[in-house]
């Protein structure tokens, strides 16, 4: 993998500009360093002599742009992915949830879904999924689509059944997937509470009113005022003394929209509208 | 700036390394370790406790400040951002690590240019190597723990097959090297 130059600026710029114009896909804002990398990834994969012939050939292929689209967004999630996150929503979140007769929840950013039926069990565990309606978005169509089959690598579950348990899990993870040869496949009754959707932090408006809002490890993909953006979608979609969880490593601290929230466990980045 | 590399034996490395500056260290230091991706980790504590400077994990966008050692946290990558802030990626592993030497020493190198000193410790891998080159192109300085004296020379030997390298030495003398980088700066020094 080569580096991209300064000298590339324009060209990137250049690119970026016109994946917007033609696919509606707005990475203008993403924060610059991970992106070049990315960006550099792709170049290599995808034999690109330079990032004029990548945007050339995006411009000209979907499938070509289907193949960038990979290497610009990042696929990555686990089952209870950092489980002291799962464990401050079971104590410190799902008691106040239990006041509401009804309960909506938005996964921002939800890739194949991990995020997603993480909270979906938590809530299974504590009697609150029946009334419980999860969304679930995402930018990544293909990503969608694996989220909503709901079955990954039987290989991946020793190390989620572990991560489970330190999350605070009542049982054991097994009582939530059937085991084939080499893939588990999630339960109905989880699948059933999430409703799995195209939308976009950069370019769409508020969701909907939700009790509590997961946007996990997707703001670190952004510059700061993408964050800013994304965090008013988010903050307008959060009730008032509802819930925002972001990533282990993400803030408000840096953003505009640090007044309009309490801190409600800081050390898991769980947030309280004001 | 000054960005620090390492992964088996670099702890002990660090810790005969960070004592030799002062806790008014006027330069930012970040370091990556290669360590197993548990949480939470314990790197903070102890690196704080062997130096005399503040240890801490930076959030995503947070400012880089003199005389902090800015560890990366683990299961992410840690980048510096044109604005001299820093970011964190969940990226696939370069070199089967996250965080991954590479990345920070390439996109420090980027932002700071000469203004950086890119050091790199014992390893077993070669994750760092490709960095330290592109600290050397971007004009910065190099440094790298003798191999003769790493506990596991394996990354040390991997950079200096592929650069020439400013200064080669055991660990308590980089120590003191960086601490005279920061008491003489070149002329039109602000990293
Ligand atoms: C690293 S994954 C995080 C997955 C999951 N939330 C977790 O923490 O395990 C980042 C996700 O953000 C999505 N994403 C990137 N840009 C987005 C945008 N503008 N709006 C919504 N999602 C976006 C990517 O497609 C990707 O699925």
């Amino acid at each position: 993998m080569t580096a991209l130059s300064d000298a590339d600026d324009a060209a990137l710029t250049a690119l970026l500009e016109g994946v917007y114009h033609r696919y509606h896909y707005d990475f203008r804002g993403y924060a610059e360093a991970s992106l070049r990398r990315r960006i550099a990834a792709a170049l290599g994969h995808l034999r690109c002599p330079s990032l004029d012939d990548l945007r050339a050939r995006v411009l000209a292929e979907p499938r070509c742009f289907g193949e960038l689209l990979r290497f610009l967004t990042v696929q990555v999630s686990d089952l209870f992915r950092d489980p002291s996150y799962y464990r401050s929503i079971r104590e410190c979140v799902v008691p106040y949830l239990r006041t509401y007769p009804s309960l909506k929840v938005w996964v921002a950013g939800c890739a194949t879904g991990e995020e997603a039926y993480s909270l979906a069990i938590v809530f299974a565990e504590e009697g609150l999924l029946e009334r419980t309606l999860i969304y679930a978005t995402d930018i990544h169509p293909e990503s969608l689509r694996t989220a909503e089959a709901g079955v990954y690598d039987l290989d991946r579950f020793a190390r989620f059944s572990e991560s489970y348990r330190l999350a605070g899990g009542h049982g054991s993870l097994s009582d939530f997937y059937t085991a084939s040869s080499s893939s588990a496949i999630l339960d109905r009754r989880l699948k059933q509470a999430i409703l799995f959707s195209d939308h976009s932090l950069a370019t769409d408006v508020a969701f909907a009113e939700v009790e509590l809002v997961s946007c996990r490890n997707v703001l670190i993909y952004f510059d700061r005022p993408l964050q800013n953006r994304a965090l008013g979608v988010l903050r307008d979609s959060v009730r008032r003394k509802g819930f925002l969880g972001l990533g282990a490593k993400e803030t408000l601290r840096f953003s505009s929209h640090a007044e309009a929230f309490g801190e409600l466990v800081p050390e898991d980045r769980i947030y309280q509208r004001r | 700036m000054i960005v620090i590399g390492g992964s088996s034996g670099a702890l002990d490395a660090l810790a005969a390394m960070l004592p030799a500056l002062p806790p008014d260290y006027p330069l930012p230091l970040a370091v990556v370790l290669h360590v197993p991706p548990t949480q939470p980790s314990h790197l903070v504590a102890v690196l704080g406790a062997r130096s005399r400077l503040t240890a801490r994990e930076p959030d995503d966008k947070e400012p880089i400040m003199p005389g902090t050692l800015y560890v990366a946290p683990p299961n992410y990558h840690l980048l510096v951002e044109r604005g001299r802030t820093f970011a964190l990626s969940i990226d696939p592993p370069v070199l089967f690590s996250r965080p991954a030497i590479d990345v920070l020493f390439e996109s420090a190198a980027d932002v700071y240019g000469p203004h950086l000193a890119g050091v790199l410790l014992s390893g077993a891998n070669e994750d760092g190597a490709r960095g330290l080159e592109h600290v050397r192109r971007a004009g910065g300085l190099t440094f790298v723990e003798s191999p003769a004296t790493a506990a596991v020379p394996v990354m040390p030997a991997a950079a200096l097959r592929r650069i020439a390298v400013d200064h080669v030495a055991p660990a308590a003398d980089l120590g003191r090297l960086l601490a005279q980088l920061a008491a003489t700066p070149r002329p039109e020094d602000k990293a």
